[in-house]
């Protein structure tokens, strides 16, 4: 089908009669189709095809804790902490930490550390809720990042946080204080 | 009884619809395509699985990443007239005069981290030196707070130009440490930004 015109097309050929040969009209477009295969694979490697994801993230207002000042009771038991240290270090307490519902022990980050943790935990409070008759209610996180922790591991724990679904009934906060005993806990291991 | 003669077949094959398919991608792809242009400041976001995709309008991006050792912020802001806007504001401010040149160079350009008093000289670059340049960060202490304005001046921009209020991205560095990005932070929230994105890139299933 599609074959190249090799030889002279019409021309003359020795003394011979001059005959108007019959034109091939098909060229070979392999070297086209070639051509145009690469320039698609440049244009899509080089095209940014999907937008960049993100992870929305709304703080609570500012300006509202200082004049306000007022105290939020929030139910113990259902308040986990995670404090987020040097090099990865994660750990967890429920409760005060004065008088700790489940002591602080360290975690590590996905899905056999601290996820299965969380998910346990939820279950728990989803358990203390509805035995107090109100099951709407779930946990509060309370993610406290150190100074020496580093911002991939609050974006994981945030992450951690929406792949659990703590939102869903419960909520999260990040919080910036920390008491001297928190500091102390995560200096020591 | 005749002789039976294998028909030699011919090896080339029609390429005529391949050729038509192949360029009407090629079109599409170029038509499609907005060049990715080398960061200024690279960084290596955080993964995450969150699916949720960056707005593409209506968007500034914050940068926080390592340039010379030390922590810098760079400023970026999609629109060109938004930028414009943006630009002349800040230069109202700072007492800075740009010609109408600079202006438009202003307007198509990616992210930038240099103070407003040296963007001249950033704008009279060619594109592909500003990646090279050194840029040192944009100013954000509190003697010379030059971030706190240009997202001011960003949103005052966006409101006059879109009418829309202006998203905030935060697009860190994951190694960064936690202070660096909660200056930002700060900084968005003393503006009554309380909502902004983490850009993150994307994780593999089994995490």
């Amino acid at each position: 089908m599609a074959e190249l015109n090799t030889d002279g097309g019409g021309g003359k050929k020795g003394g011979g009669k001059v005959r108007s040969k019959k034109q091939n009209s098909k060229v070979d477009l392999t070297a086209m189709v070639d051509l145009a295969f690469l320039l698609i694979t440049f244009f899509m490697l080089t095209t940014t095809l999907s937008k960049p994801q993100s992870m929305d993230l709304t703080l609570p207002d500012k300006e509202e804790d200082k004049t306000k000042e007022k105290p939020i009771k929030v139910d113990e038991n259902k308040t986990l902490t995670l404090l987020l240290g040097e090099n990865g270090k994660l750990i967890r307490y429920m409760g005060m930490l004065e008088t700790p519902l489940a002591a602080p022990k360290d975690f590590s980050y996905g899905k056999d550390g601290i996820r299965k943790e969380l998910l346990t935990r939820m279950e728990q409070v989803k358990q203390y809720s509805t035995a107090k008759g109100e099951p709407g209610k779930g946990m509060i996180v309370i993610i406290k990042p150190s100074k020496k922790s580093t911002y991939r591991n609050l974006v994981d724990v945030l992450d951690e946080m929406a792949i659990v679904g703590v939102n869903k009934t419960g909520s999260y906060a990040i919080v910036n204080e920390f008491t001297p005993e928190e500091v102390k806990l995560l200096e020591v291991r | 009884m005749g002789k039976i003669v294998m028909k030699k077949k011919s090896t080339s094959t029609d390429m005529t619809a391949m050729c038509d398919v192949a360029f009407l991608l090629l079109t599409f792809f170029i038509l499609t395509a907005t060049a990715k242009t080398p960061e200024v400041l690279p960084v290596d976001t955080p993964q995450s699985t969150v699916q949720t995709k960056l707005p593409a309008d209506n968007l500034s991006t914050l940068t926080i990443g390592k340039a010379q050792g030390k922590t810098v912020v760079f400023f970026d802001l999609k629109g060109k007239d938004v930028r414009k806007k943006a630009l002349e504001f800040m230069a109202d401010k700072y007492d800075v005069e740009f010609t109408e040149k600079e202006s438009e160079e202003f307007g198509l350009m990616e992210s930038f981290g240099v103070p407003i008093q040296n963007l001249k000289e950033i704008l009279n670059m060619k594109a592909a030196d500003r990646s090279k340049a050194g840029q040192p960060g944009i100013p954000k202490d509190s003697l010379d707070n030059q971030l706190k304005d240009w997202v001011l001046y960003s949103r005052k921009a966006n409101i006059e130009v879109n009418n829309k209020e202006l998203n905030f991205a935060i697009k860190g560095d994951a190694k960064e440490q936690y202070p660096a990005i909660k200056q930002v932070m700060d900084l968005l929230q003393d503006q009554k930004v309380n909502s902004f994105n983490l850009v993150t890139g994307l994780r593999g299933k089994n995490f």
